[in-house]
């Protein structure tokens, strides 16, 4: 990839741009396939039961089962709702959250855009989906969708605060905003991983992040036992299945962030490990990510949207301020 | 600048997945404050205690069975109770004995079902199926006992139908140890959990006045420190054989009735470890009860202690085979009559917690 960066655009490295994020799609939705099936797997064990295994071999084409039914499924437009904005709002939400995924470095050679700005690009970007979800409620002409959508516009805007202010403590210590960047500062044995330096950054960033996902304890839009579904309440069948699949991309994209922020991203825990290819290590921590949010779910109940509230700004945001400022002073007496 | 604002109707089922079966809500909300609760019952209604009027005593037991379906057996004992009160028949010891361990059993099983959905509708996953395999495992001993796993239809007007089973008394003395040690993991998973406790604590608070104004009974009541329950203070069966405790509560929150429930599910292994040792090794199980049940011309009120409260009988006979009025004090009904006042001013998610910690049974409340 880093060959193809430094080259001017044209038709050949546009065209191998162009097939590598077609792959990535791909790779993608191949992993949101299996990421719902582990995840109905995981929490199966954990609540003795066996989970899917009618369909294939274990029950590994349940959820390409699930998939084609919603596909197939009749599309459904309330006759109330506001047409265009309710057909739009799926879009909307899914496509920044594919986008985020061109700035996480999956290991030193794979990578999609080595922006200077990355950190940054995230977080505006991911930001973004906010806007369908809200259109989507709106558009549905459903109280139960309208409350959701309330509770994710104020979720995720306040939550949003203390999930940039966590990583700043990492940018600080690398000195960049590059994601690359802060993954290669992070170099030799596993202590210099920044969730040893940052570590109150790091349970900033964990709430903060299970937060911006609205998974369990803080899946409020959602929160099936009071607003039934939340936002997308009145979508069926693909339109649905968009708004999965963008919770389940942000997935991929957090826990991807996460690794390759405070888990040493590609690189081994130990300096004679690196035998073994970057992609691996980072997958192996990228799936701890993933099987924390899955255990997390299994375990906990919900918050209320007050108490939400009042956690992440009276807790959250002082907390990781305090983070970022004590970084700030130890990196000036360290320099 | 003004903003105009305007009021929400929300209407919460009634299909609607916390609202427990048929129960149908009419909020007004505020933002997310309700301002006005509305109930709206009657979508299971059977007609219960109509149909009873024109059926012989021992048909109308299926159909109290089918009452409050979470807790059949307290639903049967309340009828045949009645009955044998009406007519004076002695029940023997034996029966007696199984019918205090099918009960208490009972209120483990529908405890359990509480327990699981609560925690359910406050968004935890997992307690839900923890506390219906071991539901699974009483429903099997019931299953055994009976021959059916909800709707038993098991006791009759003097006695049981069905003695017990070779070696199932020595089985359920082994799940009342084994139950002990459950009960305590599922108080280690979530009783402690902050999220948990901040869901419910101060939320749904009914004082000791309110609660006897409403005629609240079972946890509910016990909640707001009244120490009530049926079967210490109006002994009916065996109950003033045993030792046990009532649990109360001081602050009248949902966090108090969800300890209390914990707390009874105890009592009732208490109970059941008691009524196990002494349980006779034989004897029989139907009492001496004429061919045609025929209760005196009369007014009679019997009323029992179920899993949710005080599950009354009332029958007035005109000395025939069918009661001339047959009317159940439902304590779910009774008890889901609080929550509009309770909802006033509370925001929506708190609607889950306090209406699941009536715990309310909608075919109880439709009858």
């Amino acid at each position: 990839m880093t060959r193809f960066m430094e080259q001017p655009l044209g038709w050949g490295n546009f065209l191998v741009f162009a097939a590598s994020a077609v792959a990535l799609l791909a790779v993608v939705l191949f992993a949101v396939v299996y990421l719902i099936y582990f995840e109905r797997k995981f929490i199966g064990w954990m609540q003795y039961r066996v989970g899917p295994n009618r369909v294939g071999p274990f029950g590994l084409l349940q959820t390409v089962a699930d998939v084609a039914k919603l596909l197939l499924k009749e599309d459904i437009i309330p006759k109330r709702a506001d047409r265009d904005l309710y057909i739009l709002a799926p879009v909307l939400a899914y496509f920044p959250s594919f986008t985020v995924l061109a700035v996480i470095p999956y290991s030193e050679e794979i990578y999609f855009t080595n922006l200077n700005a990355g950190v940054l690009y995230y977080i505006a970007v991911s930001g973004l989906t906010i806007i369908g979800v809200v259109i989507a409620g709106w558009a549905s002409n459903n109280s139960y969708s309208l409350l959701g959508a309330m509770r994710s516009g104020a979720q995720m805007i306040s939550y949003e605060i203390p999930l940039v202010m966590s990583i700043l403590g990492t940018v600080l210590i690398s000195g960049s905003m590059n994601i690359r960047t802060i993954v290669l500062e992070q170099d030799g044995w596993f202590w210099n991983w920044n969730i040893f330096p940052q570590f109150i950054g790091f349970l900033v960033f964990v709430v903060a992040a299970v937060a911006e996902l609205a998974r369990t304890p803080f899946d409020l839009p959602e929160a099936e036992n009071e607003l039934v579904a939340g936002y997308h309440v009145e979508y069926t069948g693909f339109r649905f299945a968009f708004f999965m699949l963008t919770e389940y991309v942000y997935m991929i994209a957090m826990s991807g962030l996460a690794t390759a922020i405070f888990l040493g991203g590609w690189h081994a825990p130990a300096p004679f490990l690196d035998f073994i290819p970057g992609l691996v290590w980072f997958l192996i921590k990228w799936a701890f990510c993933v099987f924390f949010l899955y255990w997390v779910r299994a375990t906990m109940p919900r918050v209320r949207i007050d108490q939400l509230m009042t956690f992440g700004w009276k807790y959250l945001i002082p907390l990781s301020l305090v983070n970022i400022f004590l970084t700030a002073i130890f990196m000036e007496i360290v320099r | 600048m003004t903003v105009r604002t305007e009021e929400l109707v929300l209407n919460v089922g009634p299909q609607h997945p916390s609202t427990h079966g048929v129960l149908r809500l009419i909020l007004h909300l505020d933002g997310e404050v309700i301002t006005r609760a509305e109930p709206v019952i009657g979508y299971l209604h059977r007609g219960t205690e109509k149909l009873a009027e024109s059926l012989n005593y021992t048909q109308i037991i299926p159909y109290t069975d089918r009452m409050d379906y979470v807790s059949a057996m307290t639903n049967n004992y309340v009828l045949c109770h009645t009955v044998e009160t009406a007519m004076g028949i002695q029940v023997p010891e034996r029966a007696e004995y199984i019918r205090v361990i099918c009960m208490e059993l009972q209120r483990i099983a529908s405890h359990l079902v509480w327990w699981g959905t609560f925690l359910l509708d406050l968004g935890a996953l997992s307690p839900f199926l923890y506390a219906f395999k071991d539901r699974e495992t009483i429903l099997d001993f019931f299953n055994e006992l009976t021959g059916a796993r909800m709707t038993y239809n098991y006791m009759r007007v003097g006695g049981v139908k069905w003695d017990v089973p070779d070696g199932w008394i020595e089985k359920l003395k082994d799940f009342v140890q084994y139950m002990k040690k459950r009960v305590n993991e599922y108080e280690a998973l979530v009783s402690g959990n902050e999220i948990f406790l901040h869901r419910v604590r101060g939320i749904g608070v009914i004082d000791a006045k309110t609660a006897l104004e409403y005629g609240l009974s079972g946890p509910a009541l016990r909640s707001a420190g009244i120490k009530w329950d049926l079967r210490r203070d109006e002994p009916y069966s065996i109950y003033d054989r045993f030792d046990f405790d009532i649990p109360v509560g001081k602050n009248g929150d949902c966090l108090d009735r969800y300890q209390i429930r914990i707390e009874e599910i105890r009592q009732s292994l208490r109970i059941l470890e008691q009524a196990l040792a002494q349980f006779p090794p034989d004897g029989d199980i139907m009492g001496k009860v004429p061919r045609v049940i025929r209760p005196p011309e009369g007014e009679l009120y019997v009323r029992i202690e179920s899993p949710r409260g005080e599950i009354g009988c009332h029958l007035v006979s005109k000395g025939k085979q069918e009661p001339y009025r047959l009317k159940f004090r439902r304590p779910s009904f009774w008890n889901l009559q609080i929550l509009p006042k309770l909802l006033v001013g509370q925001p929506m998610s708190n609607l889950i917690a306090i209406l699941g910690a009536v715990d309310i049974i909608l075919g109880e409340v439709d009858g």
